[in-house]
């Protein structure tokens, strides 16, 4: 089941040779040689502090690589970047801003009038069912409901890819499996390129088509798995023999990884 | 489980112990005052009853009135130059280390330096009115610069690298991230900077009233103790008092009024 290239599409990001050492000497990542194809779902799985949120910021031009190579598929390439949207493991909403101007913020930092894109952002709301909150502030809302906010700004503005840092992290297992099934049904329907950074094996391999297990820090790619369970994946998938399988392998893989650093 | 007629009912008293007990406080020490002055016979020019120093401000209004408006008058122009210096020079220190580096310091110095020692200074150089307003802005100055560079230092850095992702502007950035973030820090130093501005001016007419001139409440204070007006000395800094709670009071509310819908500390137990 281990491979190295899993798709036949052409790949929306290629990092090869990629490294980042940080200004205070740290070495946290790479070389890295990762390809994500267009319309993939990739988890970047590792232990806390092995570089996968810096291979992410890296991906997104928050930052750039002491060496090695980023390339972004054309369509990527646009600046400002309002093909990339972004989620973070925290929230990340203004507190001072309504539901609908957080959502609003990469559309008004686009300098587009609220006016024009009000039908885009009642679409987007209603995508993560929260139509009725718009007038709402953050502190109104429960833990899952702001991640859902989150996701809605990353995706107002229909972006080739999203990038997402532990998003679910902080939340508790129901709210956590919930928002994972939304995010398989959205990615169901849009089919964009995912790359979803994750400590959580069962996580990474209830969502994606491909887990990247990687190293402890410096971050380098240890194994690559690809789950080939049929779709759609529900709750049923959750319990059955193929993921239990899938999850020990990966499981022992990351185990692998830890040891031979340690 | 509480009822809502019940938790009413506690929130209710509640309300009434907190503002309540203060007025008992004060009515205990008026009459505690008024009976220590009329048991020993204390003449008024040692200490004048309650009553004495009531009856004084209201005779003496036509004077202290006028001067009160003197005094609020630069407090008020202190704090707005106040207001508008120190956050202007927060974005300036956020905007350039090498301005900072330069200027941080003396913001300190100034800060540092007991402003009764500048007061007679800036006397001597500004014209009066003018060394006045600079004695206020020198006091209230360096709480607004200092919370609003705390403010602007603790702009979310996620929300910094969005703004960075959607290429906003360094404009965009200011208006749209950092003044927002900061706001809460910024009215804090306001709040502060207010009362700060009322010590200033008052603390500057006592040293120009020293020099013989002057108007404002603290000139009157200085001027009625030279004349043993004990009363009225009383009387004015009755004054004195009541605007600096006025204007804390003020400052609260606005800051409570911007803040209510989205920052915690303006939020209720109710929420």
């Amino acid at each position: 089941m281990q491979s190295s290239s899993g798709h036949s599409a052409g790949s929306a990001v290629r990092l090869s040779g990629v490294t980042k050492t940080f200004a205070n000497g740290v070495h946290a990542l790479g070389p890295l040689d990762l390809t994500i194809g267009q319309g993939e779902f990739v988890s970047l799985l590792g232990s806390s502090g092995c570089g996968k949120s810096t291979a992410l910021r890296l991906v997104a031009g928050l930052t750039v690589p002491t060496t090695g190579h980023v390339e972004l598929a054309a369509a990527l390439r646009s600046t400002p970047r309002r093909s990339i949207g972004f989620v973070f493991q925290e929230p990340t909403l203004m507190p001072w801003a309504t539901v609908w101007d957080n959502v609003y913020l990469p559309m008004r930092l686009l300098r587009r009038p609220r006016a024009e894109v009000a039908g885009r952002i009642g679409e987007v709301l209603e995508s993560v069912g929260l139509s009725d909150f718009a007038a709402v502030y953050p502190r109104e809302l429960s833990g899952g409901m702001k991640m859902r906010v989150s996701l809605a700004r990353a995706l107002v503005t229909d972006p080739d890819i999203l990038l997402m840092d532990e998003p679910f992290a902080a939340l508790d297992e129901i709210t956590r499996f919930r928002l994972n099934n939304d995010l398989l049904e959205l990615w169901r329907r849009l089919r964009r390129t995912i790359v979803f950074v994750t400590h959580s094996v069962f996580e990474s391999v209830y969502l994606s088509q491909r887990v990247v297990v990687m190293t402890p820090r410096p971050g380098r790619v240890a194994s690559e798995f690809l789950i080939d369970a049929p779709e759609p994946r529900g709750e049923e998938f959750r319990t059955s023999t193929a993921y239990v399988a899938h999850c020990r392998s990966v499981s022992d893989a990351l185990a692998r990884a830890s040891a031979k650093a340690a | 489980m509480q009822t809502r007629d019940e938790s009413g009912f506690v929130e209710c008293t509640a309300n009434l112990l907190r503002f309540g007990l203060p007025v008992v406080t004060l009515a205990i020490g008026l009459l505690v005052w008024d009976l220590i002055v009329r048991l020993n016979d204390i003449p008024p020019y040692q200490l004048p009853g309650p009553i004495l120093v009531f009856k004084t401000l209201v005779q003496d209004w036509q004077i202290l009135g006028g001067s009160l408006l003197v005094t609020l008058t630069t407090t008020f122009e202190g704090f707005i130059a106040a207001a508008v210096g120190g956050v202007a020079m927060a974005f300036l220190f956020n905007r350039s280390r090498l301005v900072e580096y330069s200027l941080y310091p003396y913001a300190i110095i100034l800060q540092v330096t007991p402003v009764v020692a500048i007061a007679p200074l800036l006397l001597i150089y500004l014209p009066q009115q003018l060394a006045v307003v600079a004695c206020a802005w020198i006091v209230a100055f360096f709480p607004v610069l200092a919370n609003t560079t705390l403010g602007l230092n603790s702009v979310d850095s996620n929300l910094k690298d969005l703004f960075a992702l959607y290429g906003a502007s360094n404009e965009q950035t200011l208006w749209q991230l950092k003044l927002p973030s900061a706001l809460p820090h910024i009215l804090g130093g306001l709040r502060i900077a207010g009362g700060l501005s009322l010590i200033g001016a008052v603390v500057a007419e006592i040293a120009a009233g020293s020099a013989g001139a002057g108007s404002g409440l603290a000139y009157r204070i200085a001027e009625s103790g030279y004349r043993l007006n004990i009363p009225r000395m009383f009387a004015a800094l009755l004054l004195l008092s009541a605007a600096g709670i006025v204007i804390f009071m003020g400052l609260s509310l606005i800051s409570h009024l911007v803040l209510r819908r989205w920052h915690e500390s303006a939020l209720g137990k109710e929420s």
